[in-house]
């Protein structure tokens, strides 16, 4: 059995109450990770304080350059990601308990 | 090579297109066209008020200084916005549902209104800030002796001084221009964040081009660049791990609570949804601006002779290069970082000083505080535009006494530290209920003391206001008090010992009074307020009581949001009410949101303290907070719904009730009408029949004669006028009276009311004040009509007005597609029971003068106006009685079918 | 010396009119033109008629007429009611306050003098 489209379905009467949760779980997972960025973002930062660039003689600070922004693109493409979905969370106010 | 002059003239040009760019904006959000300014683009735009001049030039000297630690400044403020939905979500609804004005407002707010925590914050946020408006000043005159110095022409730099005044007053008249239009704070600053937003483009567009000239023009392309980044001095750059995660979290703390960030993020926000954009193209523009900062630094490093400043390879990179075009884009954007900051800082920082300083002031040294304040709106005003100056004043003389030192130069992250102070009472008290005024001042006080004293004082040297001595052995010789090795801990970086220091006792101090201390009723309300700002279906108030006296409140309101705005907002919510005029019920409700309005223009503390005057003993109590402090959710969401059942039945029943009053009163009014007509009609009939009888006798000597004629002549007339009025009510009031609908000019209407009104009581000396210019208007309506309404309301002020000398003031305003035109005299006005009543039939307030007719003349006045489309309305709280009369300015011709 | 005859009044002309059809007859005719000092005027003049308006400024001529019945003094002195609402419950609020004659507006001169005369006494 499949779910009917959202605004179409004849049988929709019966299942909305399954679709309608399941996007609000989706959202609500999506917020989440929304919250979890930062601490992504922050432990992957964080692991140059394992290096020492002044200490090794490798060439170790343009890979680490491109380490650091690579990890910046990452973030910005998650919460570009994110953005869209969390707009219409808003849009619905489906905010409740920040 | 650049001419000192090109480079003067372009900068020049490059203010003047800022000032049309602000000015235009103004003009179109004036004009409701302005949609696109209220775009999610220009929000993110406008943040980047975070790179200032110490970024834009300083990054790259960071760089070469020490490597990438530079990266750290962008990398916390990218963490917090990528998790927008956790912090800045919250402080945004925050600050629109509480009308939050500032970062002090913020704190203030969320501490029961304290005032003292607003001064608080106040002073640290001027004392963080001016220093950092002198690093401003300075960044734009190095650059500016950057050019002079490499000028062929030998063109000699009057006075690096005089440099930083021209710039100095040039922002502060922009910033008074356009950043003080409007008293309420949440009403947008267009013109600014629309030259921000211009300016953050130029800084990229700058920045971007100085990194490929220097990639693809200087060195060989993007390998080459990265093998050179390896062979510089850069590679053996040494990381700190501490400064590393300390300068993260300070830069992640800096974006949250600079006044100029708060301004710009939560103030200037129109909508929330904004911040899913600015949540990823923020972190993205921040990587944009940091992207060719080591390439420049490494070229810069390799190119320009030892010794030269790295600060200024963005500058002398392109201009050693002989590339001048280039160099003056680049100082553009160095001028636009510049510009964009102190702007910014100095309209936050204005509000705050006016909002929480001056106004308090002024209203606790004035007798009668608030219930006589008068024209608050322009003291706040005034003080909000001294305040600007003020702040640039300081900046100014910081520079000038630092004399472009290099302390200068570490302002920036010592401004941060500084205010990373705010930060446990702010995420404290949009978290954490049991956040107390007691905790959030002891840690404000605490981390505002250390800082001072391990970072800020001595980062003025040994010569400074701390003396060698003290910093070597600590004051007094006691060695465990040393500014920059509390406790005897040495060995640690300054800025990071301060910043943990600061920041730890600071908390402490924080969470320890918070739990000793026990918060007033209003602080524990605003806390739930803050931390429950997602499930406030019902929201909180502040006030139990309504019973306030609407008028007083109306005059004050006045006072403040200016006339014209505070008459809208009663009328709505009396409207809202089901109630006519401009005078609702002072429900808890009504005055909760009133105080809410006028926080957002004065702040919440002054705002609380003004509302409390007129509902003393309203405020709310321990008992009315026994139902807010209830945690159980589902109880709270169901009286929720059941309490907005009872209001929308309350409101029903009392639309009703006035239905039903209007409908028994009509009845009486028909009796008491016919009652009336009979006793006008009688009056002058019975002269009549008197004197036609005594005429009829012969013996009546003829002077007699003569007279009593006259008097049955004059009693005709009087009947003949009164009939006449009867049918043209009663023709108004069918809406079926014939209009000659024609242009005119109302400052002519005006004056011809005026002309013909004189004959009444023609003894009286009586003073117009007028403002001739604003009253030419084009009116396309029944001028005759018309003209008859403003001969009937300054006759009347003519006949009633009770003043020794009398005075009418007559004010015209275009409001929208409606002209309004008030007529205010200066004598007792119209008593509150009176001023329902006045616009029916027969409804002369006093019998004393008898020279004006049956009482018929504001019934017809309001029928005219509902005949021409408009409306008459008696004001309330004017000083005296006052009518405003409404129409559109263009009279449809529908009625004329 | 005529009678005395007391007209509280409010209109000018109608004061006019009743002063000269009076004062022809002989009567003594003096006017007062409000509502809150009547009484002070009917006790200063000491008419032997009283004509009372029932619109007055400051206050209705019912209420006048019945401080006058409630006032030994003033009890028994004759008044005539004048009306120009002209509705019937006026005319039995006239008789409830102790009016000994109810005319309304507008009069008769003829019938006007016949009142004033026979509450005068005046034959």
């Amino acid at each position: 059995m499949t779910l009917p489209d959202a605004g179409t379905g004849r049988r929709g009467d019966r299942r909305p109450p399954v679709f309608l949760a399941r996007r609000s779980y989706r959202r609500r997972r999506m917020m989440d990770a929304c919250r979890m960025l930062p601490i992504l973002g922050a432990a992957l930062w964080m692991i140059p304080i394992l290096w020492h660039p002044a200490d090794t003689a490798a060439d170790d600070t343009a890979p680490g350059i491109v380490y650091l922004f690579a990890v910046w693109i990452v973030l910005v493409a998650l919460a570009a990601a994110l953005s869209r979905g969390l707009t219409r969370a808003l849009e619905d106010g489906e905010d409740e308990g920040g | 090579m650049v001419p000192f002059d090109l480079l003067v003239a372009g900068c020049i040009a490059y203010v003047i297109l800022l000032f049309a760019v602000a000015f235009v904006a103004e003009r179109r959000a004036r004009s409701g066209r302005g949609g696109w300014l209220r775009s999610p683009w220009v929000y993110t735009l406008s943040l980047s008020v975070y790179c200032t001049a110490w970024t834009f030039y300083g990054a790259v000297g960071f760089a070469a200084r020490s490597g990438l630690e530079f990266a750290t400044i962008y990398m916390g403020p990218t963490l917090i916005m990528v998790g927008w939905w956790w912090i800045l979500r919250k402080l945004v609804r925050i600050g629109r549902t509480q009308r939050v004005t500032s970062i002090a407002d913020l704190i203030s707010s969320r501490y029961g209104k304290s005032n003292l925590l607003g001064v608080i914050v106040t002073l640290l946020a001027v004392v963080g800030t001016a220093p950092y408006i002198a690093l401003q000043l300075q960044s734009v005159t190095l650059s500016f002796g950057v050019f002079a110095a490499a000028s062929p022409q030998g063109w000699a730099l009057p006075d690096q001084g005089v440099t930083a005044i021209w710039v100095a007053a040039g922002l502060a008249l922009f910033t008074i221009l356009f950043g003080t239009r409007n008293l309420d704070a949440n009403e947008r600053h267009h013109g600014v964040v629309i030259a921000i937003a211009l300016e953050a483009v130029v800084k990229l567009v700058a920045l971007f081009g100085v990194g490929a000239f220097v990639v693809w023009g200087v060195a060989g392309g993007v390998g080459d660049v990265l093998a050179k980044i390896e062979a510089s001095p850069i590679a053996d750059w040494p990381l700190q791990p501490g400064r590393w995660i300390g300068l993260t979290f300070l830069s992640a703390a800096a974006l949250l609570t600079l006044p100029r960030m708060f301004q710009v993020l939560v103030v200037e926000n129109a909508d929330e949804r904004h911040l899913a954009t600015a949540g990823w193209a923020f972190p993205l523009y921040l990587l944009a601006m940091s992207l060719f900062v080591v390439p420049i630094a490494v070229v810069g490093l390799e190119r320009m002779p030892a010794g030269s400043n790295p600060d200024l390879f963005v500058l002398t990179l392109p201009l050693s290069e002989g590339n001048g075009g280039l160099a003056i884009l680049a100082f553009l954007g160095g001028f636009s970082s510049a510009t964009s900051m102190v702007i910014v800082a100095a309209i936050a920082l204005a509000t705050m000083v006016s909002n929480h300083i001056v106004t308090p002031l002024w209203l606790s040294l004035r007798a009668g505080g608030a219930r006589a304040a008068g024209d608050v709106r322009g003291l706040v005003l005034t003080a909000r535009r001294l305040s600007i100056g003020v702040v640039l004043a300081l900046g100014y003389g910081y520079y000038s006494l630092s004399g472009g030192s290099e302390a200068l130069a570490a302002i920036g992250l010592i401004a941060f530290v500084g205010l990373a102070q705010i930060l446990p009472a702010m995420l404290g008290g949009i978290f954490w209920r049991g956040a107390t005024r007691v905790g959030a001042g002891a840690g404000l006080v605490t981390g505002f003391a250390l800082w001072l004293y391990t970072l800020f004082l001595p980062s003025f040297g040994s010569s400074g206001l701390i003396s060698a001595e003290v910093l070597v052995e600590g004051p007094f010789g006691w060695g465990w008090l040393r500014p920059q090795a509390l406790f005897g801990i040495e060995g640690i970086d300054p800025l990071m010992h301060a910043m943990i220091w600061s920041l730890a006792l600071n908390t402490a101090a924080f969470l320890i009074g918070s739990l000793l201390s026990f918060p007033e009723p209003l602080e524990r309300m605003q806390g739930a307020a803050f931390v429950h700002v997602f499930d406030q279906s019902r929201g909180t108030r502040g006030w139990s009581r309504g019973g306030a006296e609407p008028e007083g409140l109306l005059v004050m309101a006045q006072g403040i949001l200016g006339g014209e705005e505070a008459q809208r907002f009663f009328q709505a919510a009396a409207v809202e009410q089901g109630k006519a005029g401009f005078l609702p019920d002072t429900t808890p409700d009504f005055i909760d949101r009133l105080e809410r309005r006028l926080a957002g223009a004065v702040g919440s503390a002054t705002a609380h303290a003004m509302i409390a005057q007129f509902a003393e003993g309203a405020a709310v109590s321990v008992q009315d907070l026994m139902a807010v402090a209830s945690e159980a959710q589902q109880i709270k969401e169901y009286s929720a719904q059941l309490e907005a059942k009872s209001e929308e039945l309350a409101r029903t029943a009392r639309q009703l009730r006035e239905v039903n009053d209007k409908l028994t009163d009509l009845s009486v009014q028909k009796d008491a009408f016919l009652s009336q007509i009979s006793h006008e009609l009688r009056t002058p009939m019975t002269s009549i029949r008197a004197f036609s009888e005594i005429l009829m006798e012969p013996d009546l000597p003829e002077p007699m004669r003569a007279k009593y004629a006259e008097i049955i002549h004059e009693e005709a007339i009087r009947l003949t006028r009164l009939l006449d009025d009867l049918l043209d009510l009663s023709v108004l009031e069918n809406r079926k009276a014939q209009l000659t609908v024609q242009v005119a000019n109302l400052h002519d209407l005006i004056e011809r009311a005026i002309t013909s009104a004189s004959s009444t009581r023609p003894d009286r000396d009586f003073t117009f004040h007028r403002d001739l210019p604003t009253e030419h208007m084009a009116v396309y309506t029944d001028t005759d009509r018309l003209v008859q309404v403003f001969i009937n309301l300054v006759s009347n002020a003519r006949k009633y007005c009770d003043a020794d000398h009398p005075e009418l003031t007559i004010r015209v305003r275009r409001a929208g597609a409606r002209v309004e035109v008030d007529f205010v005299d200066n004598g007792s006005g119209i008593p509150k029971k009176s001023q329902s009543i006045i616009f029916e039939k027969f409804s002369r307030l006093t019998d004393t003068s008898r020279a004006g007719g049956a009482g018929l003349g504001l019934a017809i006045c309001r029928e005219i106006m509902a005949n021409l489309g408009g409306t008459i309305e008696y004001l309330p709280g004017q000083g005296g009685a006052a009518f405003r009369v409404s129409l559109p300015v263009r009279r449809g011709l529908t009625r004329a079918a | 010396m005529g009678k005395r005859v007391l007209l509280i009044e409010d209109e000018p002309n109608i004061i006019e009119a009743i002063g000269f059809i009076l004062a022809r007859d002989g009567w003594q005719v003096a006017s007062h033109s409000e509502g809150t000092a009547a009484i002070e005027a009917i006790r200063r003049e000491a008419p032997d008629v009283v004509i009372l308006d029932v619109m007055l400024p400051g206050r209705s001529g019912f209420d006048i007429l019945n401080e006058m019945r409630a006032d030994t003094g003033l009890a028994h002195l004759p008044v005539l009611m004048l009306t120009a609402k002209g509705q019937v419950k006026e005319r039995e609020a006239a008789e409830r306050a102790g009016a000994d004659r109810f005319m309304t507006k507008p009069f008769s001169n003829a019938e006007m003098l016949a009142s004033v005369r026979e509450l005068g006494g005046v034959a």
